[in-house]
């Protein structure tokens, strides 16, 4: 027997190598805790597979595909193919479009044909529309022989080369027209980039939006950090309680506490009646509705998101840090500027980070208390969504605040670190 | 002023209150003179933490005065006070280099560049970790942090320097090898030092005096072959080293020495600690090293019987176990050799020890 065992162990080296089947074993338990593993979080997988990669998909998918026209006018499209841009189209793309006009007329499909070309070139809607009625009684061999000149005396927009250069424009199945719209650009007679000459609205947003986001920022850095600080310091009784008042904004709907905003800041509203009770002011002060009340109650409602990271950082920073530094010499306001505030950044750029994003994408709160001048990029977007029905371009503005996003958090990581997050 | 050496530190009468009702430290006294390394001895919640917080200013002091040089400091800022402090947890500044968290307290004082880089990398020298200057203290194991931080409570040559459970962190070999850094360190530099500790290993190893704490009250504060050899009561009796505490009953005093009667009507002789009244209770200790098991030839002058419980076997020594007819329990520590006894469970024996070694103390 002990023969046996020597000789065994002699043959693995050093007596630590695994037999094979021991080897096997060790895979099969370790294969099966792995195993269990997945199948714990493939409802999550496949939920925010559904929910969430897919729609941002389908959104990055519909900034750049715009089929209508090209379902709509095929034919005309491949005879535009061979169009230089310049002047009037061939006689046999105008007949080929008439064709097509009325066939759209008949189907009852101009109206959206019009509305597609309308976002390319305004005004063109209607020049659709009523052409396409008159060609409606038109024989077809009469449209035939003759469509060019029945065309162009339906309206004289056909005419004018910039029609068409919508319609191939407007054609392309592809396209990143949205995007340079997005961006306040457009496409020149030639097909080069330029500046749109019409309204610039949307980089204007864009910076705006960012501008109210950093002004956000930083106001609940500065009513948080404090606070945090507080909070961290405090015996559990009052902490405790102080926590509660930090995440009631979190308890009570969004919509009520953007409400009660409206209440606090409206002509007739607390505020002013305060103050002019007072005396301070003479007459109310236009609060409600403007840039001002956008920021002041997104500060509020995001507040915590700013508190609970610092909070939790501050609470892990020993008091003996600030004590070790003051018995080493050093006063107690650059005490803390060197010992304690570095050792909160990660907790401030968590914060920061978290309430700049979640506000550059806010939306209901400046929907309400915005008005016009309170607008940020979403609510130009919800507009594009529901009102102006050009999902499109939502999807392109969308698409690029994404890419801002993503953007400035690969700056964050590069300047900071994104591992210095702590979220708690 | 002039200011006698040994008072260098002085409290006097120091009271603390955290709620305005109950004092956690109740009139606490002591001078230490320069350049003596005093330790605060005591189960934890006894103040000594609290004493240490009011030296160095992060506490307010509710009543009664300390000194240093024979300067009030109880109004002083802790920043001006200049007393170097070693955390238990060391505090080390987790985002500056260890070279960087030495030069601190130096650039605070406006030092110039050069002679921060110098001194720096004189007190690297000093507790031997050269070339570790620029490291994060992340980086370093706890040891070497201990040193780090032992290194920049001295750097700006504190006139005080006090240490908070430095070495409670550290497990037992590197305790004992951080014990022998600072005693090295305290001897080359001469700082004076007040050190806490719960560990009373430490504390009579490394201390010139030891102050015992209890219930926010010294106890006694003494040098610690005086603390172990000659406790003043029975707390001190029994909170340094091992003691056998038997309760008895004062019958006779003579002098300096008391008989007191124990379980079972036996009488033994004990030195007279801080009760002398006849008749009155009290306990008398006896370290269980003093103790023999007849048969024995040391000399004796008490003797009692006892019955045996149980023998440990420790290695370099053997722990004996006895019961007296009271039920009170006496433990015996002989050396591991060929005369160490052996009993059988209930079997009665005759312990012996010297009147000189054994105390009578007013009942706790």
């Amino acid at each position: 027997m002990t023969a046996t065992t020597v000789q065994d162990s002699s043959l693995l080296p050093a007596g630590r190598a695994l037999t094979r089947e021991e080897a096997w074993f060790a895979r099969r338990e370790l294969n099966r805790r792995r195993l269990t593993a997945f199948m714990l979080v493939t409802p999550l997988l496949l939920f925010i597979g559904f929910a969430f990669f897919a729609p941002i998909a389908t959104m990055l998918h519909r900034s750049v595909y715009s089929p209508t026209v090209a379902q709509l006018i095929p034919d005309t499209l491949a005879e535009l193919q061979s169009w230089d841009g310049q002047g009037l189209p061939d006689r046999a793309v105008l007949t080929t479009m008439a064709v097509d006009l009325k066939r759209l007329a008949s189907e009852r499909t101009s109206g959206k044909l019009g509305e597609a070309l309308n976002r390319g070139l305004p005004g063109t809607s209607s020049a659709v529309k009523s052409t396409a009625r008159k060609l409606r009684r038109v024989e077809d061999t009469e449209l035939g022989a003759n469509g060019a000149a029945l065309l162009l005396e339906a309206n004289d927009r056909w005419a004018t080369p910039e029609l068409w250069r919508t319609v191939r424009a407007t054609g392309q199945i592809y396209t990143e027209r949205y995007f340079l719209t997005a961006l306040d650009l457009e496409r020149d007679a030639e097909g080069a980039v330029q500046v749109r000459e019409a309204a610039q609205i949307y980089v204007q947003l864009y910076s705006k939006t960012m501008r109210i986001a950093l002004i956000i920022t930083i106001l609940t850095l500065l009513l948080g950090y404090p606070l945090a600080y507080v909070l961290a310091n405090s015996p559990s009784r009052i902490a405790n309680l102080l926590m509660v008042m930090v995440l009631l904004p979190f308890w009570t709907s969004l919509l009520v506490r953007t409400t009660s905003w409206i209440a606090l800041l409206q002509t007739n509203g607390v505020i002013n009646s305060v103050l002019m009770g007072v005396g301070v002011t003479s007459e109310p002060l236009e609060m409600l509705f403007t840039e001002f009340a956008t920021i002041i109650a997104m500060t509020h409602i995001l507040l915590p998101f700013m508190v609970l990271p610092l909070y939790s950082v501050m609470k892990g920073i020993d008091p003996s840090y600030m004590r070790a530094a003051l018995s080493l010499g050093s006063r107690p306001i650059p005490a803390f500027f060197r010992v304690y505030f570095p050792m909160t950044l990660p907790g401030l750029s968590a914060g920061a980070l978290l309430v700049f994003i979640i506000s550059v994408g806010y939306y209901i709160t400046p929907a309400l208390v915005g008005g016009t001048d309170g607008q940020m990029i979403s609510n130009i977007i919800a507009f594009h969504m529901q009102q102006s029905n050009n999902w499109e371009l939502a999807a392109a503005l969308g698409s690029l605040l994404l890419a801002l996003i993503i953007a400035l958090y690969w700056i964050y990581d590069r300047l900071v670190g994104a591992g210095n997050i702590k979220l708690g | 002023m002039d200011v006698s050496p040994t008072q260098f530190l002085r409290f006097v009468d120091v009271k603390k209150s955290y709620d305005q009702k109950e004092l956690v430290v109740k009139g606490f006294s002591l001078d230490v003179a320069k350049g003596e390394f005093i330790t605060l001895l005591g189960p934890s919640g006894s103040g000594k933490t609290t004493i240490l917080m009011l030296l160095a200013g992060f506490e307010s002091v509710t009543g009664g005065d300390i000194q240093i040089d024979g300067i009030p400091v109880t109004r002083t800022a802790p920043y001006k006070r200049n007393i170097g402090m070693v955390f238990q947890n060391y505090a080390l500044f987790p985002h500056m280099t260890v070279a960087e968290n030495l030069a601190y307290p130096l650039k605070v004082r406006n030092m110039a560049r050069s002679e921060i880089v110098q001194r720096v990398d004189e007190y690297l020298g000093l507790v031997e970790l050269e070339g570790y200057g620029k490291r994060h203290p992340g980086q370093l194991s706890g040891g070497q942090r201990q040193r780090v931080a032992l290194a920049r409570a001295l750097i700006f040559e504190p006139s005080l320097v006090l240490m908070d459970e430095p070495l409670g962190a550290l497990d037992k070999k590197l305790r004992e090898q951080m014990q022998l850094e600072i005693t090295r360190l305290h001897r080359r530099l001469a700082f004076t030092v007040i050190y806490v500790t719960h560990d009373q290993t430490e504390a009579l190893t490394m201390s010139d005096r030891v102050a015992v704490f209890n219930d926010g009250v010294v106890q006694q504060c003494a040098s610690p072959d005086e603390l172990y050899e000659r406790p003043s009561n029975a707390f001190v009796a029994d909170f340094i080293g091992e003691n056998n505490l038997i309760p008895g009953e004062i019958s006779a005093v003579a002098g300096e020495e008391v008989r007191v009667a124990v379980a079972g009507g036996q009488e033994v002789v004990a030195q007279a600690a801080d009760i002398r009244e006849v008749g009155g209770g009290c306990i008398v200790s006896v370290r269980p090293e003093k103790m023999f098991i007849k048969p024995s030839d040391h000399a004796y002058d008490n003797e009692i019987t006892a019955k045996f419980i149980v023998r440990h076997y420790v290695g370099d020594f053997i722990r004996y176990y006895f019961e007296l007819s009271d039920g009170s329990e006496i433990t015996i520590k002989v050396l591991n050799d060929l005369a160490a006894p052996k009993f059988d469970e209930g079997q009665h024996a005759k312990l012996i020890w010297q009147a000189g070694d054994c105390f009578a103390f007013r009942t706790m």
